[in-house]
């Protein structure tokens, strides 16, 4: 089960030398360098395995928008947890979205009052629940950026029983940097970008990207020693005063993606635009089902409105954290009223969360 | 937030899983209770794998220990119920440094369940008692209605002896001692994990439940004259429970070396694909040892001549800034810190 080349990618000599050569790049550069990540499974890579520690001080990771679990509207939470009170429902989703709080409740804490709510592994799993559960309605809360999206898309295309429908939370990568961008105080010098994503969509949204905002950009995988390449692959664009996207996952990303995967994605889904908890409505940062599968979109089919919801509780500070202007430890509520056991927001709910990672990877 | 509150107020499944949460649990359970030890030995209030009952006039003392062990499934790979429990009560005696002698246990039954299955329990449960020399001198047994507790749980006492010279206490760690452990950690709980319903994980992988006999054997003399300052079982909570505890009763920071942790490939790999971390998963048949540096080579050497200490390492040091914490040099030397576990390990299925 070993990831092919996964020792090298470990290998602490190869970290020397990447370190090293990061050392002689920030030296010629000579000004601090920010950048930011956007994949909640960097920035578990980057505190596992203590990388912030071997980098020079004058360069700053900060973590970005990367939990799937926690762009995730207050909204579309509270949607199935209002679905979920019917006793005709069975609420279906990923196991790290059933703790995440939304306007006054969890998924959980619903299904402890009686709720059936099962975490199922995929959309298909959901699918078998609704061939087994005919007099039942199965609701896939459907979240997840372009990596999970073909599943759900592959789902609605075959057929699925009619008592299944999806509430579509997916989002998109690329709309979010663009937003990223245009954030006043932030000022990137680089970004790093998720390598599954980009297994899906390819690099020609990123290369866009990178061109029309004059920013570097280095797709990576998820070793200790793929991050810390494109830091370094980063910092070369930023002292040759280059604005590239570069892939250093070539081993699994190809330059054009999965095209298969594209085409259930556009055949299913349409880009609109989308709110993300704690960062606001983004243009074509998510994705609605088309009219033409609309039996399947549990908004049509269920037509429940949410008047109010609240997506960052007092106190909380998830929208400063998912755009990279605080860091956990700077929230009052962090470790003394926030916990993994007792998340106030989600950004502590998930292993992805950036708050959940540095409770657990760094000391007060 | 109300929900919040009530909910905070009951008690979870994490009360139990070795965290920060169990601790609190426990204070909850003892801090009224008057009597706390016996002729100054050690008593409840140290939170140790037991306690100790002096016996004046003599240079020995009783060593007692207290379990409940339950497990799901009750068969997996590599034991069972009846195994688990002989070897988590043995373990607790040598852990404390005593000669384990005999056992009391109380077998609670769910209503309904299979004596077929109760045979298979009980006849590991008495085979590994004969394995490892203990005797089996009370018991009690009750019967539950159905659906008030889940199949059968077997509590137990363990009763040892040793001299009153040995200390080998979870706050006896000294700045300067060696940390070993006697071979790969998380076997038990991953390989408990990857057997239940619905991971469909196909997996050789098997627990590590063993007897540590053979390792107290292997190093008595270093017992004997205290060279060894703490030794522990990493079950539930892994080793990073373990090291937590003994860092914070201490006083003492501890530094690991990631390169060292002797890490079998498929748990690894399970727990990567599961998100769990292998430093929280529970072990059944290791110890940790914290060793006096002058003597941590031989000891090492000893316990790697047993047949389940071959992969034994030297994996860290105990020092003395950031006392009470335990950091780790990532694989590739970065620096993290180790922290105490906060429940049951969930699997992320995502
Ligand atoms: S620590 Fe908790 S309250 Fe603070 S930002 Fe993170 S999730 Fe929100």
């Amino acid at each position: 089960m070993e990831i092919p080349g996964s020792k090298i990618l470990r290998s602490k000599q190869f970290t020397d030398k990447i370190i090293s050569s990061i050392n002689k790049n920030i030296k010629a550069i000579n000004k601090p360098v920010k950048i930011m990540h956007v994949c909640g499974t960097h920035e578990h890579t980057i505190s596992k395995y203590g990388l912030r520690s071997l980098i020079p001080k004058e360069i700053e990771i900060i973590s970005g928008p990367g939990c799937p679990v926690c762009v995730c509207p207050a909204a579309d939470i509270d949607k199935a947890i209002e679905l979920g009170k019917r006793d005709d429902v069975i609420i279906t989703t990923f196991g790290d979205m059933i703790r995440v709080p939304a306007t006054n409740l969890s998924l959980a804490e619903l299904k402890a009052k009686g709720a059936d709510v099962r975490i199922v592994y995929g959309p298909n799993d959901a699918a078998k629940i609704a061939k087994d559960n005919p007099n039942k309605e199965i609701i896939f809360f459907a979240i997840g950026f372009e990596t999970t999206v073909p599943l759900t898309g592959y789902e609605i295309k075959s057929n699925p029983p009619s008592n299944f429908s999806v509430i579509c939370a997916h989002k998109l990568i690329p709309a979010a940097l663009e937003l990223l961008m245009s954030i006043d105080q932030l000022s990137i010098d680089g970004f790093i970008s998720p390598g599954h994503v980009s297994t899906i969509i390819g690099i020609k949204p990123y290369k866009l990207f990178s061109n029309a905002y004059h920013v570097p950009n280095v797709i990576t995988g998820f070793e200790p020693n793929d991050v810390l390449l494109a830091i370094l692959m980063l910092l070369k664009q930023i002292k040759n005063k280059k604005f590239e996207t570069l892939n250093e996952y070539s081993r699994v990303v190809k330059p054009e993606g999965n095209i298969v995967a594209q085409r259930i994605i556009s055949e299913v889904f349409e880009s609109v635009s989308s709110p993300w908890r704690g960062i606001g409505r983004i243009l074509d940062g998510g994705l609605a089902i088309k009219d033409q599968y609309e039996k399947y979109d549990a908004d049509k089919k269920f037509d429940i409105k949410i008047e109010k919801s609240t997506d960052i509780h007092p106190g909380c500070s998830c929208h400063l954290i998912m755009t990279g202007k605080l860091s956990p430890n700077e929230c009052k509520l962090f470790r003394k009223i926030c916990t993994p056991l007792n998340p106030v927001g989600p950004c502590m709910v998930s292993m992805e969360g950036t708050c959940s990672i540095y409770y657990k990877y760094y000391s007060e | 937030m109300s929900e919040k509150k009530e909910s905070s107020k009951i008690i979870r499944l994490a009360h139990g899983a070795g965290g920060v949460l169990q601790e609190e649990l426990i204070n909850f359970i003892t801090k009224d209770i008057t009597l706390k030890n016996v002729n100054k030995g050690i008593g409840v209030e140290e939170l140790d794998d037991g306690a100790t009952i002096p016996l004046e006039n003599y240079d020995k003392e009783i060593v007692i220990t207290a379990d409940g062990h339950t497990v799901y499934p009750l068969f997996f790979p590599g034991g069972n119920l009846g195994t688990l429990s002989i070897c988590g009560t043995v373990n607790d005696l040598l852990m404390m440094g005593a000669k384990p002698l005999a056992l009391t246990s109380t077998i609670i039954i769910e209503e309904g369940f299979k004596f077929e299955v109760l045979e298979k329990i009980i006849k590991s449960f008495n085979e590994k008692a004969k394995e490892a020399n203990i005797a089996i001198i009370a018991g009690d047994t009750k019967i539950m209605p159905s659906g008030s507790l889940n199949e059968i749980i077997i509590a137990t006492s363990g009763i040892g002896i040793k001299d009153k010279e040995i200390k080998i206490v979870d706050n006896g760690l000294k700045v300067g001692d060696k940390i070993i452990i006697t071979g790969t950690i998380g076997d038990h709980g991953t390989a408990l994990m990857a057997s239940r319903e619905g991971l469909n994980i196909s997996t050789d992988l098997e627990s590590d439940l063993n007897l540590l006999l053979e390792i107290n054997e292997s190093i008595k003399s270093e017992i004997k004259s205290n060279y060894i300052h703490a030794m522990k079982d990493p079950t539930r909570g892994g080793i990073a429970g373990a090291l937590n505890d003994w860092a914070s009763k201490s006083n003492v920071s501890i530094y690991l070396e990631e390169e060292k942790i002797p890490i079998k490939k498929q748990v690894n790999a399970i727990c990567d694909m599961l998100g769990l971390d292998p430093f929280n998963i529970a072990c059944e048949g290791k110890a940790l040892l914290s060793v006096d540096p002058a003597q941590a080579d031989i000891v090492l050497k000893k316990i790697k001549s047993t047949q389940i200490g071959k992969e034994a390492e030297i994996i860290g040091e105990v020092k003395a800034e950031n006392p009470k914490k335990v950091l780790l040099k990532t694989l590739v030397g970065g620096t993290r810190f180790v922290d105490m576990p906060l429940g049951e390990p969930i699997p992320r299925i995502c």
